[in-house]
């Protein structure tokens, strides 16, 4: 059975060429460092279940000392031109967009046959992971198709990839690094703590002003562990089940679904959501690395309030 | 219960204010969390080890870029442009208010990673969107291309997130479902995913009428502004990686 884990080696082995790449690479001055760091994922991917919980926390503090202490630079671009690709984009034309459509409609047209055709009950992948394994094998597939049709030097697709690679530096890290951050937060209980706070400063009496806080604490919470699946237990069991559904009578359904998606404005407003803000600043270029996160302050914050005012009305005044 | 953990939580914060590596800011974190809470060295630096090693579904998905990479050194982001040069009344809201809706009806069908911001957004949405902002406006400025860039990773993110809690099988909704059940409260996911769409729809709303004022923004700053330059075809045709 196709699982995460052969995702899981094609990536290895994408990091160890980057890190290879990286060390002969004389333009980069930080070249040691960037093939190190590329190096530790390398292993990470490859062995991670291999060298135990310890040996990952070393390997972790390895990639945190690395990029703290500045060690990790950008490489020259060893690539074509921008006039060069103004006139290859003539001579290949709108046949560009396929092979990178290739990824995404894998994705798709796997997901819905492995779903719903008796491929289902054929075991070929792991059902938890079919997504993830259907963008691996999207990518060889275009890759493929790309040394067919474009014919590029061998390296090429590594050269480039390690070049984007690099543009993102650490921050690529950041997001599963915080998950990390996310594990410790749970075994030390910081969510229980934070919880038993939110509930002890609510007044009795006012539904209206205990739903502002239930919703103002779903944003909070989620904007410190940058992830709203880590908030809606925590204050489901604090102020949504306990006063607003068992206390007011208000409809569990609402306060459930509206309750998760004031959080996922809190989502739009933090550099803890790194994959979602910082990441795509890095991908893009962007001079402020909180770039994006300034062009989701105008959506999230209006969008909080209707979600306030969805659960108030619809959750509690409308059941009554 | 002691307070003593949540100092990990304003160590995190205080370390992003004061711009350290958020790399060593949230590893510092996560050790002083747990120290603080009574466990010792080893078994914090385990639990680290492991929350990361468990975690790598999340850094995976960048196995595309050699794919993106690739594609962009054969000219992808300018054919992009060229694409929507060559439409007429493709302005940058427009464009990515359709964008929104095509992340949002995807997501609520449960295919969230057919798009995103290596795959879809900085090869072909952002460069789309930049391109038809010249259009309308001329030769961007830089605060200008900025905002262009931004909104589009935005774009991505909203109809990502307020797209997906509709489809029944997303981890959020199996996770309101088992939380709200570990307390008694039977719920379906069905009924979870319908009270997903007015929130989907006030965010379709809201930030749709925030790209559309981007377009009256473009248009009047050119009205207003210094006499309307058309870009000139480098300027045009810049790729992501020049600096």
């Amino acid at each position: 059975m196709i699982n995460l884990h052969w995702v899981y080696a094609l990536g290895g082995a994408m990091w160890a060429a980057f890190a290879v790449l990286s060390l002969r690479d004389r333009t980069n001055r930080h070249r040691f460092g960037n093939a190190l760091l590329w190096a530790l994922v390398a292993i990470s991917f490859w062995f991670g279940d291999m060298i135990g919980d310890l040996g990952n926390g070393v390997l972790v503090l390895a990639v945190a000392l690395l990029a703290g202490a500045k060690l990790i630079g950008r490489s020259e671009s060893v690539s074509t031109t921008i006039e060069e690709r103004a006139e290859l984009s003539g001579r290949y034309g709108s046949k560009l967009f396929l092979p990178a459509l290739i990824i995404p409609a894998t994705a798709f047209i796997g997901t819905l046959l492995f779903t719903y055709t008796p491929l289902n009950g054929s075991g070929l992948f792991d059902p938890k992971s079919v997504t993830l394994v259907l963008l691996g094998g999207g990518v060889l597939i275009a890759l493929a198709v790309c040394y067919i049709w474009l014919k590029p030097p061998v390296l090429a697709p590594l050269q480039e990839g390690r070049h984007l690679m690099d543009a993102i530096g650490w921050a690529a890290l950041l997001p599963q690094m915080l998950a990390a951050l996310g594990a410790v937060f749970a075994a030390a209980g910081v969510g229980n703590i934070v919880g038993g706070l939110a509930g002890s400063i609510i007044p009795s009496g006012s539904v209206f002003f205990a739903v502002v806080l239930y919703a103002l604490g779903m944003v909070v919470f989620t904007m410190i562990m940058g992830n709203a699946f880590a908030a809606f237990p925590v204050m489901a069991a604090a102020i949504g089940i306990p006063i607003l559904i068992r206390g007011a009578g208000a409809n569990p359904a609402v306060i459930g679904a509206v309750g998760m998606l004031a959080g996922f404005c809190g989502t739009l407003m933090t550099p803890m959501a790194a994959n979602f803000n910082i990441v795509p600043a890095a991908l893009l270029d962007l001079k402020d690395q909180y770039g994006v996160i300034k062009a989701q302050l105008a959506t999230a914050v209006p969008l909080l309030i209707v979600n306030i005012l969805i659960l108030y009305f619809a959750g509690y005044v409308w059941v009554h | 219960m002691t307070y003593l953990p949540l100092l990990g939580i304003a160590l995190v914060v205080l370390g992003f204010a004061l711009r350290f590596n958020p790399l060593l800011v949230v590893v510092v974190s996560a050790i002083a969390t747990g120290l603080l809470s009574g466990m010792d060295f080893v078994k914090v630096l385990s639990a680290v080890g492991k929350g990361f090693n468990d975690n790598r579904s999340i850094t995976v998905v960048f196995i595309v870029l050699p794919v993106i990479g690739l594609l962009e050194r054969y000219g992808l982001q300018q054919r992009a442009r060229t694409l929507i040069e060559s439409m007429r009344g493709a302005t940058a809201g427009r464009l990515l208010v359709a964008y929104l809706a095509f992340r949002q009806v995807f997501a609520a069908l449960g295919l969230t990673s057919v798009a995103g911001h290596a795959q879809t957004v900085r090869p072909l949405v952002a460069p789309m969107a930049e391109a038809a902002a010249v259009k309308e406006h001329g030769k961007l400025d830089e605060a200008t291309s900025e905002k262009v860039k931004a909104l589009s990773s935005a774009t991505d993110n909203v109809g990502a997130f307020f797209g997906e809690d509709i489809f029944v099988a997303v981890g959020s909704v199996l996770l309101i479902q088992g939380s709200m059940a570990g307390f008694g409260i039977a719920l379906t996911p069905i009924e979870l995913s319908l009270w997903a769409i007015p929130t989907a729809i006030a965010a379709f709303l809201i930030h749709g009428a925030r790209l559309l004022w981007l377009d009256r923004a473009l248009r009047h700053s050119r009205e207003s502004g210094s006499p309307a330059e058309q870009g000139i075809p480098g300027s045009r045709l810049r790729g992501n990686d020049e600096q």
